[in-house]
């Protein structure tokens, strides 16, 4: 190699997370072709808000260990916890602690969390504290100093968005949000903040949160986290889609009939009552994880991996999302009632603790959609979404027409129904594919049959946790899997006549709980023709 | 399910296996690739251990060769293990007699069809991997220099005789490390104007490291010995001194920055099961590999400057 190995280089590159990912001249050890190498995030402080929250602990603490434990974390990593407690440094380390041994999806090492613990920092205080934020500025700066942590922090917003504006504005007031000049080796310290869904509960609130954190930080340093594309069977629709020859050519309306994207829950609304009356499954699921996905399985080929040709390709098929002329027909929505799911008597949403009697608000939603494209034109897309149906599963189901002529008397083919693709996202993440196929015996008789691939990575350290791999990307710095402020407004523009004519004209039908939603969304499916895949 | 044939043949074999997994209803589906392992009689359970446990994150076929008694008559007898600790399919074969020395021609039909092939030997290796009939039928071809008695003299064979998709375990131990050097020098740093590696003798990983320092450096990086365990230090000299990454216990490290507190680091060794599974990511030839193994300085073996102490 020809670059001499100095300590000092040109200008900072445009976007800093690529030093980490391997393309950085000022470090001759990373090479693209060393594949076993992983991407190791560059020295960081992580600032935390919302540490005594049900998402930090279950998820984002044990993410953090996960990531340390493969060796994803550079040396010197700190994390900062921000909490109306009366905690010192050591309260927080033994909360990381015990929501790490519960959580973490690797196995505990002493020594792994010894390394962590020790960039482990604690600032009390109210959100309205201006006292409280400069100690927390004053602490990040000394972990630069001790830790090398080169003044880069990631702001991780893990509280309800109704506190957005109070703590960046504090974030700018502190002076915490302000990279502040290149460093004397050229490189710009950056800021980052991630955020989490909900986005707004309609177009105008989602503009409106995005307009308190644009105001501080850049477009290109917020992160906004949708779980379900840090999955891996999610990336693997990419692979599928464009690395293979044999798919590109049928995923069209020349071979596909329809298409169906479901996420159901067995679970009820649980503890969450208050974030749930008023919101629904439709804003909560479909506005963001299902229109993710119909993006993804219905876009034309980016012309790169990056995220702005990614990006680019999702809004394009976003904007080209339309809805049914008549939502009442094209759309159905219900509330589970009491009875039995899973072998258990449950309760009914409107007997649910917190949920008015006269509550109004969808625990299932189905809609159905078309996209507007030359690829596309008249395959109907139907995305639903459930609570307490019959059991969790999420998926994409590309249904492909029947076959023009079949050359078999009726009674053979009886029993062969359409051809189907099937990529599940969870909880068996694999890919199925449903077929014809000769009943053995001297009669013909074509029966569907599965084919399925599973890859067995789900069950070891290779295959992270979707958070590990988000959080990791975050410090990295490496925005594809993010969606972007465009693509949040283009869904609640999808979704917000659906809301609107849901509020004016209907009121959820009672399904029982335990199956597969309300009738009024077989009857939508009926009227085409066609039927939900049984859950 | 285990299923014992004796004096058997590749086609009564293959036979049992579809009974086996017609009785078990499809197990084969979803196999990313077919693993020979070559061992012995005392080797063979670990090593079969070890790559059940890789195959749960590599749902393989595992064929594992054993040659026994040399002077006997051939026979082959096959072990088939299907349904049992890992989601794929074991064949263990025993060849005797000449057999032994015709393996390829009980491995070969045993083969999945379509996926790729990957040759480990856990014990000895045969000097150029990719002559060796069992070799040959790999793509991939995973040594271990540290099992042999003189694991420098093995590495010197096996750059002398490297083709393309050779791989060995002394330099997947060194990945950790080398992420962790790679991790190091993310932060702003003076100029490493040399390194230096310690480790105990005949410690393969630290001879890699060393090499693949001094090439992506450009710059001197000596091997010294250690006490160990394993690789103990690794050393970056600089104008403003020296950034050290120290590890005494074989699973802590220490990071010392010149004008900064020490940072520790966790760095624990990995078992057998995690190298095969790294090996086992990714099956294209490793180009990085390939040309530290070739810049290796392993012509002076003995001579070693020393150590009286551990590094500091
Ligand atoms: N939980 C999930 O699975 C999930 C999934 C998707 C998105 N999210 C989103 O992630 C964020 C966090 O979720 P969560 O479930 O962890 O919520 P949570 O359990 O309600 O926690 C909220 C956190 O905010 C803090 N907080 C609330 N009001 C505060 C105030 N006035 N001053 C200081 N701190 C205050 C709480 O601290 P105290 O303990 O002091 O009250 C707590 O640490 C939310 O934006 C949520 O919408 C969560």
């Amino acid at each position: 190699m020809d670059v001499p190995n100095a300590g000092t280089r040109g200008p900072a590159p445009a976007n800093p997370g690529v030093i980490a990912a391997g393309l950085d001249p000022a470090n001759p050890l990373r090479d693209p072709r060393d594949r076993r190498i992983p991407r190791v995030a560059g020295p960081c402080v992580m600032v935390m808000f919302g540490v005594t929250g049900d998402l930090a602990r279950k998820k984002l603490m044990p993410a953090l260990y996960d990531l340390a434990n493969r060796g994803l974390l550079p040396p010197g990593f700190s994390l900062v916890g921000f909490a109306r407690r009366d905690w010192e440094h050591e309260d927080f380390a033994q909360v990381t602690y015990e929501a790490v041994k519960e959580h973490a999806r690797t196995p505990f090492r002493e020594t792994v969390w010894q390394q962590l613990s020790e960039g482990v920092r604690f600032v009390p205080g109210e959100f309205t504290d201006d006292e409280a934020f400069d100690q927390l500025a004053e602490t990040v700066r000394q972990l630069d100093h001790e830790r090398g942590t080169g003044g880069n922090y990631a702001f991780y917003l893990s509280i309800p968005p109704k506190f957005f504006s109070t703590v960046v504005q504090q974030l700018k007031r502190s002076g915490l949000s302000d990279p502040g000049p290149a460093g004397p080796d050229g490189r710009t310290p950056w800021r980052r903040v991630v955020i989490e869904k909900p986005f707004g509960r309609d177009l105008a609130t989602a503009k409106e949160l995005n307009d308190v954190v644009d105001a501080v930080f850049p477009a290109h340093s917020v992160f906004r986290i949708d779980h379900y594309l840090g999955k891996e069977t999610v990336q693997n629709i990419l692979a599928l889609r464009f690395a293979n020859t044999l798919y590109e050519p049928i995923w069209n309306r020349s071979y596909v009939d329809h298409v169906q994207i479901t996420m159901s829950e067995d679970i009820g609304i649980g503890g969450r009552a208050g974030y749930y009356d008023g919101i629904g499954a439709a804003r909560d699921v479909i506005q963001n994880h299902l229109l993710q996905l119909l993006a993804l399985t219905a876009m034309e080929e980016p012309v790169s991996f990056d995220a702005d040709s990614l990006r680019q390709e999702k809004e394009k098929v976003l904007s080209a999302v339309r809805l049914p002329a008549d939502l009442a027909l094209g759309t159905a929505r219900g509330q589970y009632a009491a009875g039995w799911q899973g072998g258990r008597q449950v309760t009914g949403f409107l007997e649910e603790d917190g949920i008015p009697a006269d509550s109004r608000t969808e625990t299932y939603a189905a809609i159905k959609l078309s996209v507007d494209t030359r690829r596309w034109a008249g395959v109907p897309f139907y995305v639903r979404t459930g609570k307490r149906l019959t059991r969790r599963m999420t998926e994409i189901a590309l249904i492909f027409q029947a076959a023009p002529h079949l050359p078999f008397a009726a009674t053979d083919t009886k029993e062969l129904g359409k051809n189907a693709l099937v990529i599940r996202v969870q909880p068996d993440e694999g890919v199925t594919l449903r077929f014809g196929s000769k009943v053995p015996g001297s009669a013909m008789e074509v029966r569907d049959v599965n084919m399925d691939f599973a890859y067995g990575e789900s069950f070891t350290e290779a295959s992270p946790e979707a958070y590990e791999r988000l959080i990791l990307d975050v410090l990295i710095g490496d925005p594809p899997l993010f969606p972007r402020q465009e693509e949040v407004e283009l869904s609640w523009r999808i979704l917000d006549p659906v809301e609107q004519f849901w509020a004016e004209n209907t009121k959820p039908e009672q399904y029982a709980s335990g199956g597969a939603g309300p009738a009024s969304a077989d009857a939508l499916m009926g009227r085409d023709g066609r039927a939900w895949r049984r859950l | 399910m285990t299923i014992d044939l004796t004096d058997t043949t590749t086609g009564a074999i293959d036979h049992a296996l579809n009974e086996a997994r017609r009785r078990l209803g499809g197990m084969t589906l979803g196999m990313v690739l077919t693993l020979i392992v070559v061992t012995d009689e005392a080797a063979q359970y670990d090593a079969i251990r070890a790559a059940n446990q890789a195959a749960r994150e590599h749902p393989c076929r595992i064929l594992a060769v054993i040659a026994r008694k040399p002077k006997a008559d051939s026979r082959l007898d096959a072990e088939i293990r299907v349904g049992e600790s890992s989601p794929g399919e074991t064949i263990v074969l025993r060849m005797y007699g000449p057999l032994g020395q015709h393996a390829d021609s009980v491995v070969a039909p045993l083969l999945v069809p379509d996926v790729p092939v990957v040759t480990w030997w856990p014990d000895e290796a045969p000097e150029i991997p990719a002559r060796h009939p069992l070799g040959a039928l790999a793509q991939r071809r995973v040594t271990d220099t540290a099992a042999a008695e003189s694991p420098r003299a093995m590495l010197a064979n096996l750059a002398a005789g490297y083709r393309p998709g050779d791989t060995d375990f002394g330099w997947t131990r060194a990945t950790p490390w080398r992420s962790l050097l790679a991790a190091t020098l993310d932060q702003p740093h003076p100029p490493v104007t040399a390194g230096e590696i310690a480790a105990e003798e005949g410690n393969p990983a630290a001879d890699l490291i060393a090499a693949w320092l001094s090439l992506r450096l450009s710059a001197p990086v000596s091997r010294t010995v250690s006490a160990g365990p394993g690789i103990t230090a690794a050393v970056f000299t600089t104008p403003e001194g020296d950034i050290k990454i120290t590890r005494a216990d074989g699973r802590t490290a220490t990071l010392a920055w010149p004008g900064r507190t020490d940072r520790m680091v966790a760095l624990h060794r990995r078992d057998t099961a995690e190298l095969l599974a790294e090996e086992l990511r990714r099956l294209d030839p490793d180009e990085v590999y390939a040309e530290t193994l070739e810049h290796a300085d392993l012509s002076a073996p003995a001579e070693l400057p020393r150590r009286t102490n551990a590094p500091a």
